[in-house]
């Protein structure tokens, strides 16, 4: 089980990688549905199928097609990708990434210090999730539906087209 | 455990980085998928290893969460893209942010 789960981790930080070093959107999405499928796959492993399915069903079934609906009417095609790979010379970013290596280096070393145990595999149902969730979690899944509406209430209102008016004087001088 | 602790850090610290090196609106919503991802992670290794589904709990919040933020994102995009004729953020220098 352990070997399993190192070469999906590996996979996933390889494939989150590339989502931030591609220059080409389309090519970044598909990185990123390798990393939530890998992501997944560590799901299972942790005994977490229910959040296995929703994180395949809602992240890469539905969020993923939103991208690629956007990308697709935006058409970003060549001259983007010419100019994000000029913005990332790899002398811009050699030092931050030193800087940042060594706080990691010290992140590695104090979560790894304390002889923790390797954690017990036992598996939460979806049975179990649904009765978390709709008997004391109840007031959060009326609060998430409300935060879905406002979401699809604002990017209605947001993402409609309208042009740009000017103010009624100014309109009625200019119809003059 | 602590290796899928630090997993879910290593790929905060990817969102994170993606945030701050890129210019295009469209990869800095990847990137906050990304850590919103990795948040979610730490939430489900907490949860299986107490044993407890207030952990798959949390994410299914994190994800409902994250589709609205999509989509209001997204509808922003549309909108600049419209206003500005470009995704890059250094033509944005009018919100004075």
């Amino acid at each position: 089980m352990d070997i399993i789960f190192y070469i999906t981790a590996f996979v996933t930080l390889v494939s989150t990688l590339m989502v931030i070093t591609r220059h080409n959107p389309v090519h970044a999405l598909l990185y990123l549905v390798i990393s939530l499928l890998s992501l997944s796959v560590i799901f299972f492993l942790l005994g977490a199928p229910f959040a296995a399915m929703l994180e395949i069903i809602i992240y890469a079934g539905a969020i993923m097609v939103l991208f690629i609906f956007v990308i697709m009417l935006l058409n970003l095609g060549k001259e983007t990708a010419i100019q994000e790979k000029e913005w990332l010379k790899p002398k811009v970013w050699i030092g931050p990434t030193i800087l940042s290596a060594i706080l990691f280096a010290e992140l590695f070393y104090l979560i790894s210090s304390p002889s923790a145990t390797y954690l017990v595999q036992q598996t939460v149902d979806a049975k179990t999730v649904a009765i978390s969730l709709f008997r004391p979690y109840l007031i959060g899944v009326e609060l998430a539906a409300m935060l879905l509406m406002a979401g699809v209430v604002g990017a209605a209102h947001i993402g409609q087209h309208k042009k740009t008016t000017l103010h009624r004087f100014l309109k009625e001088e200019e119809v003059l | 455990m602590e290796m899928i602790l630090l997993l879910a850090a290593l790929l905060f610290v990817m969102g994170i980085a993606g945030v701050i090196i890129r210019k295009n609106i469209i990869f800095m919503l990847l990137s906050i998928e990304v850590m919103l991802n990795a948040s979610g992670l730490a939430f489900v290794a907490a949860g299986s290893h107490w044993g407890q589904p207030d952990g798959q709990v949390m994410f299914v919040f994190i994800l409902a969460m994250a589709a609205a933020e999509v989509s209001v994102g997204l509808a922003l995009i549309l909108q600049i893209y419209h206003q500005h004729k470009s995704l890059d953020i250094d033509n944005l220098k009018e919100m004075k942010g």
